[in-house]
């Protein structure tokens, strides 16, 4: 008989068995809640600024102001082409009264971004420039950019509960690896006797960061900017899920009411979005000779 | 600057005060291993193991195995071998640019090995500038700014650095392209703009690896020369490493044969040639043109006879039918150079025992630079079948060259070579 109960074992995984992971991540979550709480707290607070700030400047000027600012700022990067494409996008978003919600959905994409620059180069540099760096964090990005978007939304919503916030930090950590990692290729695509050269006229570390590395990387860590923007926007409907607003909650409530006609517009605003961000950036990188 | 005692591999090497201070760059029992087994292949190394046999024992590279030179104040050194020779590994461990596994390397007589971090920056700002094979110009920079960079990071003003950069830059020629960036420049402008960039800060020491393998053929002689030109004038201590054994011996003061990580000969580009170390120096050195090599000096007749212009004809008459040449040379009481005298005319006049050599026709002699290949003095021969007189420095006749000296000096060193 015990036997018989020793085979079953190995036919039915037993459930005494199985290791209760999830309680696990329970405590430990709960541990960084308590634990955190001024850090969550001070962090909730200047996120909450930069957003409504960016928010602010986007929605303080008439629509037909800022038409012209989207112009201008095409004009500067790309030229007549690239100034009157932007402008005929926003002016398709403002046709189908979206205005408002794609300024949202901007401040948002902008600040997210803004972050992922600000801590997103540092590690990348860091990581080009140690080996223990780049062996940590690489599983760590593989894991940021293959864990389900889902899955990370739970533990943020619960520090920060619902809102813009969370959603701002949930975008951020599912479009920073791009940044983080072709910054760290840039720099190590750098031709070595270039940096050989620079450390031969006795640069220190810094100087051959600033003055030799990181211009000769820009364009691949503006690339993977550029990356990273786009992944912003992809975030953007699943994020509207646990309060992001702006153009995802037209697409998610088309979704949930059945509501076709309004789904399609947001969506629809949400590629031309991209688009215009995608061509300001490019060009940004590669300016017209 | 104290006595160093070296201890590597079981053989003591010291180096007195005097010879510390003398030389530029001094290299001693340097190995540089590539690999995880760094102890077992240096004691491999060590009893004599080959570069191959450490590879296939512990899996590690042998870059430069046990070499010791030294470099003198303005000399041109060359270090000459193929590809994987560890040459180019040589010269980055004598700036750190790699670090060495063992052994040291004194520049000016301070040990570049143990210096920290702020020492080998100060050192690398005061004593060395280094070329590279493929230019390795800052493409985001100006020329002006790629020369000044060095000066850049010393903290030198701007409009102090600029004004030295273009004054590098006219002394290399393209003065007319500081606003361009070096993609704009062809290869040979690009490695002048290296070379100035490496000149700016004014080191003592010029590292030159491989500068003129990336240039055409045209371009690369023109280089060359500008280089011995340009040295002439600034006498700096080059290490040139090259692959090219016409260049090294055109370049070079001294040469250092590698091969699989060692030096396996130093000497003149004439000993190298003349007096090879072993069958791969040999090997090497087998289809050298002897009439680059051999200079005239080499190649001066001691028959010949040099007369001053008092000599009775008499006596000039002795000399020249002794030595059955059909012509004298005649010099001053300086020993400057005044002319030839035909053996004919000599014996014209031989019965007036008092005429001296100076009443005699004089005719007009090529002259040349003791030190000038053998090469350059043929076309001066084929002219006539007058000799080629050798003046030295101060114009005094060092000695004559004629077609059957020349031809001797080239039978006696083909017969020294395959020995």
């Amino acid at each position: 008989m015990i036997f018989a109960s020793a085979i079953d074992r190995f036919i039915e995984y037993p459930d005494e068995w199985v290791v209760p992971l999830d309680k696990w991540i329970d405590d430990i979550t709960d541990f960084i809640i308590d634990a955190g709480e001024p850090v969550w707290d001070g962090m909730a607070a200047v996120l909450g600024f930069a957003l409504a700030e960016a928010n602010a400047v986007l929605t303080l000027l008439p629509w037909s102001v800022m038409l012209l600012v989207f112009f201008g700022l095409g004009f500067l990067t790309g030229g007549t082409k690239l100034a009157v494409g932007v402008s005929v996008g926003f002016l398709l978003i403002a046709a189908v009264g979206m205005w408002d919600l794609a300024m949202a959905t901007l401040a948002l994409i902008l600040v997210a971004t803004a972050l992922a620059i600000l801590i997103g180069i540092p590690l990348g540099i860091l990581m080009s420039k140690y080996q223990w760096v780049h062996n940590a964090l690489r599983p760590v990005l593989d894991l940021m950019q293959t864990l389900p978007s889902f899955v990370y939304l739970i533990p943020v919503v619960m520090i920060f509960s619902i809102g813009r916030i969370p959603a701002l930090l949930a975008t951020f950590i599912y479009s920073v690896p791009p940044t983080i990692r072709l910054t760290n290729l840039g720099i190590r695509q750098v031709a070595s006797d270039v940096v050989e050269a620079g450390q031969s006229l006795g640069s220190t570390p810094l100087q051959l960061l600033t003055k030799i590395q990181l211009p000769l990387a820009l364009p691949t860590i503006m690339a993977g900017v550029n990356q990273t923007i786009m992944m912003a926007l992809a975030m953007v409907v699943i994020a509207s899920m646990i309060g992001a607003g702006g153009l995802g909650v037209e697409v998610l409530r088309g979704v949930g009411q059945l509501d076709i006609g309004r789904g399609f517009v947001g969506g629809i605003c949400i590629v031309v979005l991209a688009i215009i961000i995608d061509r300001l950036t490019q060009e940004a990188v590669h300016p017209p000779e | 600057m104290s006595t160093t005692a070296l201890s590597v591999g079981g053989s003591n090497i010291s180096m007195t005060q005097e010879n510390v201070t003398e030389t530029a760059i001094s290299v001693r029992n340097l190995y540089k291993i590539f690999g995880r087994r760094l102890r077992r292949s240096l004691e491999l190394v060590g009893e004599g193991a080959s570069k191959e046999e450490v590879q296939e024992a512990t899996g590690d590279t042998v870059g430069v195995n046990n070499v010791s030179f030294d470099i003198y104040p303005e000399e041109t050194f060359i270090v000459m071998g193929l590809s994987g020779s560890g040459k180019s590994t040589l010269v980055r461990c004598v700036i750190r640019l790699i670090e060495p596994t063992r052994g040291t390397v004194e520049i000016k007589g301070e040990d570049i090995t143990r210096m920290d971090e702020s020492a080998l920056r100060s050192i690398r700002r005061r004593e060395l500038g280094m070329v590279f094979q493929q230019f390795a110009l800052f493409p985001h920079r100006t020329v002006r700014d790629n020369v000044a960079y060095g000066l850049e990071v010393q903290g030198i003003s701007r409009k102090e650095r600029h004004e030295r950069a273009e004054e590098v830059l006219e002394m290399v020629g393209l003065a007319a392209w500081e606003d361009y960036r070096p993609t704009a420049l062809s290869g040979g402008m690009q490695q002048r703009v290296g070379l100035a960039r490496a000149l700016a800060h004014d080191p003592n020491i010029l590292l030159m690896d491989e500068p003129f393998s990336a240039l055409d053929p045209l371009i690369r002689r023109d280089m060359q020369a500008e280089l011995v030109d340009m040295q002439r004038k600034l006498n700096k201590s080059i290490m040139f490493i090259t692959h090219d054994l016409d260049e090294a011996l055109k370049l070079g003061d001294r040469i250092a044969i590698m091969n699989q990580g060692e030096v396996v000969q130093v000497g003149t580009p004439k000993e190298i040639v003349t007096e090879p170390a072993d069958d791969y120096v040999a090997d090497f050195v087998r289809d050298v043109d002897r009439f680059k090599i051999l200079s005239a000096r080499d190649a001066i007749g001691s028959n010949i006879p040099v007369l001053p212009s008092d000599t009775t004809v008499k006596q000039a008459w002795k000399s020249l039918s002794d030595s059955e040449i059909p012509y004298c040379v005649m010099v001053n009481g300086n020993r400057g150079l005044v002319g030839t005298v035909y053996a004919h005319d000599v014996r014209n006049a031989v019965d007036n025992g008092k005429v001296r050599l100076s009443e005699m026709p004089v005719h007009e002699a090529a002259t040349a630079s003791p030190k000038s290949s053998i090469e350059r003095l043929l076309p001066k021969m084929s002219a006539n079948y007058h000799p080629v007189v050798l003046l030295d420095e101060r114009d005094r006749v060092e000695g004559v060259v004629d077609a059957s000296s020349l031809v001797a000096s080239l039978v006696r060193e083909t017969e020294s070579g395959s020995e």
